[in-house]
């Protein structure tokens, strides 16, 4: 088909967490530019299965935009060369004809590699279970509308809670730093009534987490913000440098 | 939900702040430093400048402030050390391609070589004018003369070319770290941080330049 594209991927293959990986170069021929990203591994995978080799394993599960899965560097950038999108809507059409293209797993200490371009992002879920939820009884859906809340906090509310977890922040900090996802995760709550309950123990509690799962700190650069799909801003980082200070003035 | 928490200080953002602090604290000294230095502006073969060094090397509260200023100092660099490292550590394996220029700005990226190079200036600073004036202080030298050790040091081209490449690495390194200390103090807001940038910008460029003219206009013979 004419307008298609061929490309030359090099893409990063490890066996296992204990052994050393490195950039292998494969071919790609005819793929489409209206194919995503994702579905032009497909491709890939099924030329590879074709010729008896092992597919490249990538993660990847809603192909749209809200799982936070498909976690790749693509050509030094987390999910590729578009800001505020996920790798399974980055479109074949924002490479050229030609096209060499880098594909790399999250790099950190605290993701470490299970496969190929699959990581192990469960640092992640233990930060949440330290206080990434509310445990006392808000009542039902009708009570919550019982409690006024300023439309300006629940709006900064919602676009944290929009954080899908896909640890692009980490991927693309200088530090490897995952302050941006749990300031997302703090803001969400310390802005309700409801979260207040429990918001200095929170805090507290997932960032003591944050820091012993070996994510490095934050030092400003900002670079989170631009490269996350949700758009969450450093606003909540600095959100949640209060809430520590404050939670720790408190005792 | 408990509390397991360890201590402020030995978390990230509690170490973040004590940097930020300290930092801000650098910031105010400058301020007073370039303003003392500037009495050679007055052209007054050193009169005032003299006047101003010797009222602060014989001064017991000043004294006290020189300690707090060293241990301030300390501190930030301390600090930047373990956190560097530790930053360090969270990346081990690096990436094979990466394009941060598209997300970040350099310098910002670069606090801990912008901060190393402040620190072996620092030293060459100390070493051409407090250790001199401690010297003289300790041998009972009631009349220091720093105005014409100022104008002797000044008259070497290498030194003031050294000078100005640590300028350069101050400009740099204030112009992340002014507004990085406030987002690290959780002061971001929609109104009051552009205002916290542009000062940020404007105290680092001002401080930057004043500082440069001294050595370059002492260079020059302009002042005598
Ligand atoms: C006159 C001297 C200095 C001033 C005024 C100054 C000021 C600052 C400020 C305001 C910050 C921002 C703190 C924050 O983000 O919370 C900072 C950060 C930093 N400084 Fe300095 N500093 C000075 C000297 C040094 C020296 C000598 C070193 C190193 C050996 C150093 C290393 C660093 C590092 C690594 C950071 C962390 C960067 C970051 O987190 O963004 N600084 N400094
Ligand atoms: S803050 Fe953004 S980049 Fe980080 S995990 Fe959440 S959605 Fe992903
Ligand atoms: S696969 Fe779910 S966000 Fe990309």
């Amino acid at each position: 088909m004419s307008g298609n594209m061929n490309l030359t991927l090099k893409i990063w293959r490890q066996n296992s967490g204990k052994e050393e990986g490195q950039l292998i170069t494969y071919p790609v021929k005819d793929i489409s530019p209206d194919m995503s990203f994702l579905e032009m591994f497909d491709v890939l995978n099924e030329q590879l299965v074709s010729k008896n080799e092992n597919p490249i394993v990538f993660d990847h599960d809603c192909r749209e935009g809200i799982c936070g899965m498909c976690s790749m560097v693509i050509n030094g950038r987390a999910h590729g060369p578009k800001s505020a999108i996920t790798t399974c809507q980055l479109h074949m059409r924002s490479f050229k004809d030609g096209d060499t293209i880098v594909v790399e797993p999250w790099r950190a200490q605290a993701f470490p590699v299970i496969k190929d371009l699959t990581v192990d992002r469960t640092a992640f879920e233990r930060i949440q279970s330290k206080g990434g939820f509310v445990s006392v009884n808000t009542g039902t859906a009708q009570d919550a509308n019982c409690i006024p809340i300023p439309k300006d906090d629940a709006d900064a509310s919602f676009n944290a809670a929009a954080c899908i977890g896909c640890g692009a922040c980490v991927a693309t900090c200088k530090n490897a730093s995952a302050m941006l996802f749990v300031a997302a995760k703090v803001s969400q709550f310390a802005l309700l009534p409801q979260g207040r309950i429990e918001a200095a123990a929170r805090v507290k509690n997932m960032v003591a987490q944050m820091d012993a799962e070996g994510f490095g700190s934050c030092t400003n650069t900002g670079a989170c913000e631009v490269e996350c799909p949700k758009g969450i801003s450093l606003e909540n980082i600095a959100r949640m440098n209060r809430e520590y200070l404050a939670a720790n003035c408190k005792d | 939900m408990n509390n397991t928490s360890p201590n402020f200080l030995t978390s990230s953002i509690g170490k973040k702040f004590l940097m930020g602090l300290t930092g801000l604290f650098l910031i105010v000294f400058l301020i007073v430093h370039a303003s003392i230095n500037a009495s050679i502006f007055f052209n007054d073969s050193g009169t005032t400048f003299n006047m101003l060094a010797d009222f602060m090397a014989n001064n017991f509260i000043l004294h006290l402030i020189e300690v707090v200023l060293f241990i301030g100092i300390a501190a930030h660099v301390v600090q930047a050390a373990i956190l560097t490292r530790q930053n360090r550590k969270a990346r081990p394996q690096k990436y094979a391609v990466q394009n941060s220029a598209v997300s970040s700005k350099w310098y910002s990226r670069s606090m801990g070589l912008l901060g190393t190079l402040l620190l072996m200036f620092l030293i060459l600073h100390l070493k051409n004018f407090w250790v001199p004036t401690k010297m003289a202080v300790m041998e009972g030298v009631k009349d220091h003369h720093t105005f014409t050790h100022l104008i002797d040091i000044f008259s070497n081209p290498i030194i003031v070319v050294v000078y100005l490449l640590g300028l350069v690495s101050l400009l740099y390194h204030l112009l992340h770290g002014f507004q990085s200390a406030f987002q690290t103090f959780g002061l971001n807001h929609k109104k009051y941080t552009p205002f916290i940038k542009a000062l940020g910008f404007w105290y680092s460029v001002i401080i930057v330049l004043l500082f440069a003219s001294m050595p370059i206009t002492i260079f020059l013979g302009l002042i005598k």
